[in-house]
């Protein structure tokens, strides 16, 4: 039962903590929205849009930037095609620390680099899924893909552990995105890690960005729609006391758990003594030490909740890798399991259960008189 | 052997007392052959379990090889028990999930014998009963006979110095009971005191000395010799 708990608790934390692993945790995004207040004699429901100098005033003014990119979409899914094979898959433009950002791993080739950028190249950095379905075990590097009818050159793929969606997509430079998609200038959206900086400096960092984009783009620092900041680090950090609550709140469940296990056991060994109290008495006659009928009974006992514990234990387990199996893909939910550590813990808590089980019923056990227990019935 | 001087036991029996042993005197020298006989409710169980350390009594002294047996703690009275007591039952008592020869050995289990060493001594004891075939019968494949047997060879194996038996033909059949006692007979003749609680003069006559025990006062005969 406990293991059970613990195992789900578990597979949450590492489910979530999976999405996570699909970008830096320290990171920082930033949307345009519309404005909702009035400003500076600005009406509301003015769109904001970021643009090239913000990137570039951004990275300039703001310290403790660690890396910053922006982000350019075209459609939601963009026809790619190769070689008479095609699917549908975000293009995407993007600043070179977009890799730190997404946290992806290049499996071959290259990610965009600043020459790609200052020099308008076509070329794209695809997603894992994307290089599989295009050109299965072919090697993509230095071949050319259609996005539409303009053709892109393959520099590299990786693999990002966030989840399907993210190995579906191709980036290109920013630049490049901007000539080749319109919109010249245009950023959708941008996003930077923050380095080593703590909750509280994030924090500050994020209200810094939300001034300094208010005055360059006219909008009331005060606007909650103007612009979107979210801040990674806070949430990560909100998610981790979330799973340290939700792990507490499991052990007492299970404590509890076993706490009326105890008791039942407790029970069943008193009826044990009451059954065996004649046996008690001839042990004693035969010259059995209280302490060693104590220890009889413990040992019972102990034995009784070990053998049904492992069993437990074992069954537990079976049932989180049959549940594992079944939630396959689902996300939020990943290796519900348990490590050995809470495995070793739970034994010994068993145990001591056993013995706690068995204390009450063998100290009543060892006071019974031979007397009383030889008595003829 | 034994000494008991002015001894007295009360059992409370809802809001009165019960006075069931009244100012026992009784001594029984090493080697004797002693019965202990009474109607039932005469006090001879109670006699037998202070005899034994099984209960303890509310006044008086009794002595056991010159020990006192007075006010003795768990443990040292669990030791007594061991080293210089065998007790035999009307119901003989035999552990039932063991078999004869564990149920013989259990008394060397308590002195920390390690098991190979009181399982041979088990069987030595076993064959001296005449049982050495039955070793690992479980005791209710054996008749009434043949599970008293195994509790005397229980009793003897701790080399006691006193065997206390509570009727320990109440159970049994009068050729049963005979053999059953010709073995107390020679387990007396090996220099050990044998106390035997009974109500059956039969029984009574084949010991040399017989207590006759009544409302809690020892009504005591002369020796009678056979």
């Amino acid at each position: 039962m406990l293991i059970i708990l613990l195992g789900s608790g578990n597979g949450l934390e590492n489910g979530v903590r999976s999405q996570f692993a699909g970008d830096a945790v320290n990171a920082i995004w930033i949307w345009p929205g519309n404005t909702s207040l009035p400003y500076a004699g600005y009406q509301p429901g003015r769109p904001i849009s970021l643009e090239n100098e913000i990137y570039d005033d951004l990275e300039r003014s703001i310290n403790g930037i660690d890396n910053l990119s922006g982000r350019k979409y075209l459609n939601w899914q963009n026809f790619v095609t190769y070689k008479g094979k095609s699917g549908n898959y975000g293009v995407l433009g993007c600043h070179p620390p977009q890799k730190v950002i997404e946290a992806l791993t290049i499996t071959e080739g290259r990610f965009i680099n600043d020459i790609d950028m200052k020099e308008y190249r076509k070329v794209a950095c695809i997603g894992f899924d994307m290089k599989m379905e295009l050109f299965g075990d072919e090697d993509p590097i230095g071949k050319y893909i259609n996005v539409g009818d303009i053709p892109f050159k393959v520099i590299g793929y990786y693999s990002d552990n966030g989840g399907e969606r993210d190995v579906r997509k191709a980036w290109v430079p920013i630049s490049t995105h901007q000539r080749v998609f319109g919109n010249p200038n245009r950023i959708d959206a941008m996003a930077m890690t923050t380095g080593e900086a703590t909750i509280e400096e994030a924090n500050s960092m994020g209200e810094e960005i939300r001034d300094r984009l208010s005055k360059k783009l006219h909008f009331d620092p005060a606007d909650p729609q103007a612009v979107y900041i979210r801040n990674g680090a806070e949430m990560y950090q909100q998610f981790m006391t979330l799973f340290a609550n939700i792990r507490f709140f499991i052990w007492i469940i299970g404590i509890g758990t076993i706490m009326a296990g105890i008791i039942g056991v407790s029970n069943i060994m008193m009826i044990v003594v009451k059954e065996r109290t004649k046996e008690i008495g001839i042990r004693k006659a035969m010259g059995a030490t209280a302490k060693s009928i104590v220890s009889l009974i413990l040992q019972e006992s102990i034995v009784i909740t070990t053998i049904a514990g492992y069993f437990g234990l074992v069954a537990g387990v079976g049932l989180l890798e049959y549940a594992a199996g079944q939630m396959e893909g689902v996300e939020f939910f990943l290796n519900p399991e348990v490590d050995l550590r809470v495995a070793l813990s739970a034994t010994v808590l068993l145990i001591i259960a056993g013995s706690l089980a068995g204390l009450i019923p063998a100290i009543k056990a060892a006071r019974i008189q031979p007397v009383v227990a030889l008595r003829e019935e | 052997m034994i000494k008991l001087v002015g001894i007295n036991k009360y059992y409370e029996v809802g809001t009165h007392e019960l006075h069931v042993l009244k100012d026992i005197n009784l001594e029984v020298g090493s080697g004797e052959l002693v019965s202990i006989m009474g109607s039932s409710g005469s006090g001879k169980s109670t006699l037998l379990n202070i005899l034994g350390i099984l209960d303890d009594y509310d006044s008086g002294e009794y002595s056991l090889d010159d020990t006192l047996i007075k006010d003795l703690s768990e443990k040292k009275a669990a030791l007594y028990r061991n080293e210089f007591i065998g007790f035999i039952f009307q119901s003989f008592h035999l552990l039932n999930y063991k078999n004869a020869l564990e149920n013989v050995a259990l008394p060397l289990y308590y002195r920390g014998i390690p098991r190979k060493e009181r399982n041979k001594t088990a069987l030595e004891y076993l064959e001296k009963v005449g049982l050495k075939e039955w070793a690992e019968h479980m005791p209710s494949e054996l008749s009434g006979g043949q599970q008293q047997r195994v509790s005397i060879a229980r009793a003897l194996i701790s080399n006691p110095k006193l065997i206390l038996a509570d009727e320990p033909t109440g159970a049994l059949d009068s050729k049963t009971s005979e053999s059953v006692m010709d073995l107390f007979r020679e387990v007396n003749a090996l220099g050990i005191t044998v106390i035997i609680v009974t109500h059956e003069q039969s029984i009574a006559d084949m010991t040399d000395r017989q207590i006759l025990l009544h409302d809690g006062k020892i009504l005591e005969k002369e020796p009678v010799h056979v």
